[in-house]
């Protein structure tokens, strides 16, 4: 894929760049090696599936029939053409599905027979179950395998016991291995995976044949492949031409007839050939096969092309905050000292206390303070007499005891309440200036740390808060950007959160987003989707929970994280191996480049017809009425290298349209006015305009060839 | 003032005339079509038919009240032109041969109004008023309720119910055809057009000799015949006969009474849809393909004779009423058969290619800008489905207009449509060319016998009924063939778009958002007329280059 549908401000939070595939330029071995696919499809039962292509090669073997009749080079050279225009739609379909083949081919190989060591009687917490080894085969649902280091996964399924680190390169092209545990929503795994340390028991959730990597396979290869509602709706529209076209030409000879100018057979066929939207037809289906391509190749799988069709009219992103709006932590954002203290104090103290917090709320503490007030980052063993006190979830607070021989220095930094009872514990009493930073960062949704300090010297001792430290979530760069590219897209985002709505709020309003949902049960979630579809709304979502499952299947495109449940996954209608959530985003992208493709296609298609007729009109009727020369306005050379030309024109211009079907036209987001003024201009005035040149440049050679001049 | 002048200026008058009517018009019709309330006549009249005036239709009940009601007034009017010799009023006329009566009836049930018979010669008073003016009306009537549907199909959600026929039906007879039809017919006999029960007068010339004065209830048939489209003159010389159209100011409020309704039906479709700049849009992109056909027919007839000799000697006044000119003459040409009203004031057989090749485009547009009384905004309205279905594509969402979405069923509809027409008006051309005793029926050889063929089934598949003139039509092949074609070019569109009426009211509307393609920009405007003449000129090119371009381009 070229560079234009992947903005770049897509931040690979899987750690890695996305993995590019040359996939927009076309390989001309691609074209050789699909070559007895394309001829295959000749098939008039395979070609009947394609009405306008159909056409086409019903229309070749009249001329050839006429041809061998009554020989001639004008017949022959046209009935050659004629097939070729036939071949070159198959080749375009058959490249397209070319590059699924080789994907399949990759995925084959993952697909090896293994041998899976069965626990004939496994219950939660069995200590040493009896063992069976069975081919991978004969796995049924709800049989229970163990795997260790070193051995292939056996089946697609759920970790039950255990945790393992899984190399899943097989189906998602990452090297680094990921970790698999039971329960929570890291829990599937996939069949034909390798596990790469420890052991894991694993509940075999799919039927032999019916596992996640014979389905990608199915559909990569496009054996499942089934016309999607607008590619129907397209077809009919393009069907209803062809039929027109038809008739205009039938009925043109009993005209001719009369005029004096009866047309061979040949003629006729030709003008339809060259009538009937032989472009769009053509590479209507390579273009549907090449969007679910691209999915694949930012490995992203659709289960249906309905639902990529679907990804373009969504009208509604729900987003989950964490890690797709947000980094994954809330970082060190600002120190706010209490009145009497200084801010290097506050930071000093904050340092100190949090050397020992490997949170990554901690660590960020210490960067801050590195950053701001160039405090050198001080690691444990530096600091004498330094008794440092961890992060718990039960005291929530760390710190540190410094133990100076003049005096005894505690800091404690940690959850308001928690530092605040500490402080007060050591006869300390917090001032109001406390309660009112700790409100005032928690009402613009950030969460305020307390960092307090106990000081005893001789029997006095003096406890007191120095001050807040703001931790806040931090938005994604570029995220704000993306969303109001969605705005104009006439796409709403809404936020997903389990924060509370203060909080919720003040992310909102600093990503971007349009609404959001706090405190979100998985009903809410579930119910908010049901209420933009009553409003005729489509909704995109994604998930990798087991509770996300029932609003995965209710939405429109329901995008499932590859390290989610088999659950979400069975519910969603989209997986994303990468599990980057920000996908979502490219997935409504590529959905729209693929009918912006058809409609562009569709559009030059038809615009095309009239140089044709300019071409070939004249050509027909000039010898009978001589005006109609004036039509003539390319100034071709003859009546015979005027149609040749034209369907020359009309077999080329499909093979060097295969590339842009492939790679799907430019797309960037914009308003829907905007989008249609500039495919308008490109693809409607440049349909009509280019093949009144490229009629003509051919026509300069043609005249060259003997008996079409 | 000079000829230049004057024509600038009656088309100014005629543009301001329209453009005033075109909000009360459009309103009361949007009114009509959807208030609750029934007026006590109304009342009479349901229950008198056994009709539940509250009970809405589903699409195929519409459409079987629809056929059945033209098939039943198909029948009687055939009946009545058969029996015509022993109804009162017949004047001594004959019974209306079988072939014709077919022809006539299925003309005027069909809102064609092809008239293959002279009607001073052929009709009696009764026929005329009772059977054919009648049918002038509710052929009218069922046209609006027809797009009534399809703009309920755009506005209704999760519903099967398209309106109820026999309610439309009544309601625009009743509360819009007939009070109109009654001010202008007043307005006309004022003007100078006759009404009353003679039959003809033979009077003694100045110069000597004798002619025969006809006479009839003229004025009344005259304002429905251009109000609702229809195109049915009481004489055989129509619009360009001195009792149906006397003067330059008669001739002017008949070209106003044929294009008001249609002109201001989008104003209807606007304020149903509840967003009134759809309407505008609509509308603009009917001004711009009249207008411009008006610019090009006039500047042909001026400028495009063929011989200076034949311009000093007038040639391009041939077959145009000198009481108009060339001005009235060619903007009553264009509104006729962009209307599908084929009412003429001069014989288009006589313009030059340029202007008579313009007159059969203008039908072959699928009389749309405006078009027939309903039928032309259907059939804009379907283009503009087929327009927002490839520019909706565009914009990358599964294409929309007014909300619904345009899936697989919709387009099966709406090429449906587009197919029909151009299917009859080729496939009839080719029969009638193939046949060498058909081709006999042609007065010219070449291009323009050819021309004159192919506006004769233009005319029939799109309902206008306008003649190029120059074809002895009154054959029993052309009568049955012709009869036929108006037929299905009348009720096979309505079917496909009683269809898509269905299916888009059963819809739940999306909402509109910026990625939503605009339909009320100029953008938009720009798109739909040219789609419209892209599809209607790649189909119709090549048999436009062997009549009207073959003789033009020399």
């Amino acid at each position: 894929m070229s560079s234009p549908a992947v903005p770049a401000a897509t931040p690979p939070s899987t750690g890695r760049p996305p993995r590019r595939v040359a996939g927009g330029l076309l390989d001309p071995r691609q074209l050789v090696r699909s070559l007895p696919d394309a001829l295959r499809k000749l098939d008039p039962r395979v070609m009947l599936h394609n009405p306008v292509m159909f056409v086409v090669e019903v229309g070749a073997a009249l001329t050839a029939l006429s041809a061998i009749r009554t020989p001639g080079v004008f017949a022959w050279v046209i009935t050659v053409w004629l097939w070729l225009t036939a071949l070159f739609a198959n080749l375009a379909e058959a490249v397209a599905e070319g590059r699924g083949k080789a994907q399949a081919a990759a995925l084959r190989r993952a697909k090896t027979t293994t041998t899976a060591r069965r626990l004939t009687d496994w219950r939660p917490g069995a200590t040493d179950p009896a063992e069976e080894e069975v081919p991978g085969t004969a796995l049924r649902l709800g049989d229970h395998v163990v795997v260790e280091a070193g051995q292939l996964i056996p089946g697609d399924g759920d970790v039950v016991e255990g945790i393992a680190s899984v190399d899943e390169s097989a189906i998602t092209g990452e090297s680094a291995p990921v970790i698999r545990e039971s329960g929570g929503d890291r829990s599937a795994v996939t069949g034909g995976t390798k596990v790469l340390s420890d052991r894991i028991v694993v509940e075999i959730t799919a039927k032999p044949g019916e596992t996640f990597i014979d389905r990608m396979i199915a559909l990569v290869e496009g054996a499942a492949r089934q016309r999607t509602p607008n590619e129907i709706a397209l077809n009919i529209l393009l069907a209803s031409l062809t039929i027109i076209f038809l008739i205009a030409v039938v009925t043109l000879q009993p005209f001719a007839v009369f005029a004096g100018a009866e047309q061979t057979l040949v003629i006729l066929v030709a003008l339809v050939v060259a009538l009937i939207p032989t472009t769009i037809g053509a590479l209507l289906p390579a273009i549907g096969i090449a969007g679910m391509d691209r999915l694949v190749q930012r490995n992203v799988l659709a289960m249906s092309g309905r639902a990529v069709e679907a990804a373009g009219d969504v009208n509604t992103l729900l987003l989950d905050k964490t890690g797709t709006i947000t980094l994954g932590n809330r970082q060190a954002a600002a120190f706010l000292p209490v009145p009497g203290v200084s801010v290097e104090e506050l930071a000093d103290a904050a340092q100190l206390s949090s050397i020992a917090d490997e949170t990554p709320e901690g660590r960020s503490i210490v960067v801050l303070a590195k950053e701001q007030y160039a405090l050198r980052g001080r690691s444990e063993g530096e600091l004498d007499g330094a008794a440092f006190v961890p992060f718990t979830a039960q005291s929530r607070m760390s710190g540190v005891d410094l133990d100076d021989p003049r005096e005894r220095r505690s800091l404690r930094k940690g959850a308001a309440t928690a530092v605040m009872r500490w402080v007060r514990d050591n006869g300390g009493h917090p001032t109001a200036d406390v309660g009112q930073l700790v409100d005032g960062i928690a009402a613009s949704g950030g969460t305020p740390l307390v960092v307090g300090q106990v000081t005893r010297r001789g029997g006095a001792s003096d406890a007191r808060v120095l001050g807040v430290v703001h931790l806040k979530d931090v938005v994604k760069e570029g995220m704000r950007d993306r969303f109001d590219q969605l705005r104009r897209m006439g796409i709403r985002t809404v936020m997903i959160t389990g924060d509370n709505p203060l909080t919720a709020h003040a992310i909102a309003q600093e990503a971007g987003v349009d609404d959001f949902l706090a405190e979100a049960a998985p009903e809410d979630k579930m119910a908010l989707i049901r209420r933009e579809q009553e409003g005729g709304k489509l909704v995109a979502m994604t998930g990798d929970g087991t509770n996300d499952a029932p609003a995965l299947a209710q939405a429109d495109v329901g995008v499932a994280m590859n390290t989610g449940t088999s659950a979400a996954k069975e519910a969603g209608n989209m997986v994303d191996l990468d599990s980057n959530p920000t996908k979502l985003i490219e997935i409504v992208e590529i959905g729209k480049q693929l009918l912006i493709t058809r409609g562009a296609l569709t559009t030059f298609s038809i615009a095309n017809d009239v140089a044709k007729y300019f071409a070939i009109i004249p050509a027909m009727f000039a010898s009978v009425h001589p005006g109609l020369d004036r039509l003539n306005i390319m100034r071709l050379h003859s009546p015979a290298s005027a149609i040749t030309s034209a369907i020359v024109f009309n077999a080329l211009i499909i093979v060097a349209l295969i590339p842009l079907a492939l790679r799907g036209v430019r797309y960037r987001p914009s308003s829907a006015s905007e989008l249609l003024g500039r495919n308008i201009w490109l693809y409607g005035l440049g349909g009509l305009v280019l093949p009144f040149l490229g009629i003509k440049l051919l026509d300069l050679l043609i005249q060259f060839i003997p008996g079409l001049r | 003032m000079g000829d230049t002048a004057a024509g600038w200026l009656q088309a100014a008058v005629l543009v301001a005339a329209l453009a005033l009517s075109h909000r009360p018009l459009g309103g009361a019709l949007a009114h009509v079509l959807t208030t609750d309330r029934h007026w006590r006549i109304e009342r009479l009249v349901y229950r008198a038919g056994g009709v539940n005036g509250d009970a809405d239709q589903r699409w195929p009940a519409y459409l079987r009240s629809l056929l059945a009601f033209s098939f039943m007034s198909t029948l009687f009017l055939y009946a009545f032109l058969r029996l015509q010799d022993h109804l009162l009023l017949s004047l001594g006329r004959k019974p209306v041969p079988a072939d014709l009566a077919f022809n006539t009836a299925a003309s005027f049930v069909t809102n064609t109004n092809w008239q293959a018979y002279a009607g001073e010669a052929t009709m009696g008073h009764l026929v005329q008023m009772a059977g054919l003016a009648v049918q002038n009306f509710v052929s009218a009537a069922v046209g609006i309720a027809v797009v009534a549907t399809l703009i309920r199909g755009f506005t209704r959600k999760r519903t099967d119910r398209v309106g109820n026929f026999w309610v439309d039906l009544t309601r625009l007879v009743l509360r819009v055809l007939l009070p109109i039809s009654f001010v202008f017919a007043v307005v006309l006999v004022a003007a100078g057009v006759i009404q009353n029960f003679h039959g003809a007068h033979a009077v003694a010339t100045l110069a000597g000799g004798r002619q025969n004065l006809p006479g009839g209830p003229v004025a009344s048939q005259e304002t429905i015949k251009l109000l609702g489209t229809n195109g049915g003159g009481f004489f055989s010389a129509n619009s360009a006969h001195p009792f149906e159209n006397p003067s330059g100011l008669t001739n002017l409020i008949e070209i106003y009474l044929l294009l008001v309704i249609p002109f201001s039906l989008p104003r209807t479709f606007g304020a149903m849809v509840g967003d009134v700049r759809q309407g505008y849009a609509v509308v603009t992109v009917m001004v711009l393909l009249w207008a411009a056909s008006v610019v090009l027919v006039t500047a042909n007839e001026l400028y495009r004779v063929s011989s200076p000799a034949g311009h000093a000697a007038g040639a391009m006044a041939e077959g145009k009423e000198t009481r108009f000119g060339i001005w009235s003459s060619a903007l009553f040409a264009v509104s006729t058969t962009l209307t599908s009203c084929g009412a003429v004031n001069s014989a288009h057989d006589s313009y030059t290619p340029g202007g008579g090749g313009m007159t059969i485009f203008n039908m072959m547009l699928g009389e749309i800008a405006p078009g027939g009384t309903g039928s032309g905004l259907y059939g804009i309205l379907i283009l503009a489905v087929v327009a927002v279905f490839v520019a909706g594509l565009m914009v990358g969402r599964t294409p929309e207009y007014l909300g619904k979405k345009l899936r697989g069923q919709e387009m099966r509809y709406a090429s449906l449509y587009i197919l029909t027409t151009p299917a009859l008006v080729l496939v009839g051309a080719g029969l009638a060319m193939a046949f060498p005793g058909e081709r006999a029926a042609m007065l010219n050889p070449g291009p323009h016998g050819f021309s004159e063929v192919l506006y004769a089934l233009t005319s029939a598949a799109n309902n206008n009924g306008s003649a190029f003139a120059g074809l002895s039509a009154d054959t029993v092949w052309y009568n049955t063939g012709l009869g036929v074609v108006m037929l299905l070019g009348r009720f096979l569109p309505m079917v496909f778009v009683l269809a898509l009426a269905g299916s888009l009211a059963g819809q739940q509307p999306v909402p509109v958002t910026a990625g939503t393609l605009p339909t009320h920009r100029p953008q938009f405007i720009g798109l739909l007329t040219g789609v419209i003449l892209i599809v209607v000129g790649l189909t119709y090119f090549p048999a436009l280059a062997l009549g009207p371009l073959a003789e033009g381009l020399r």
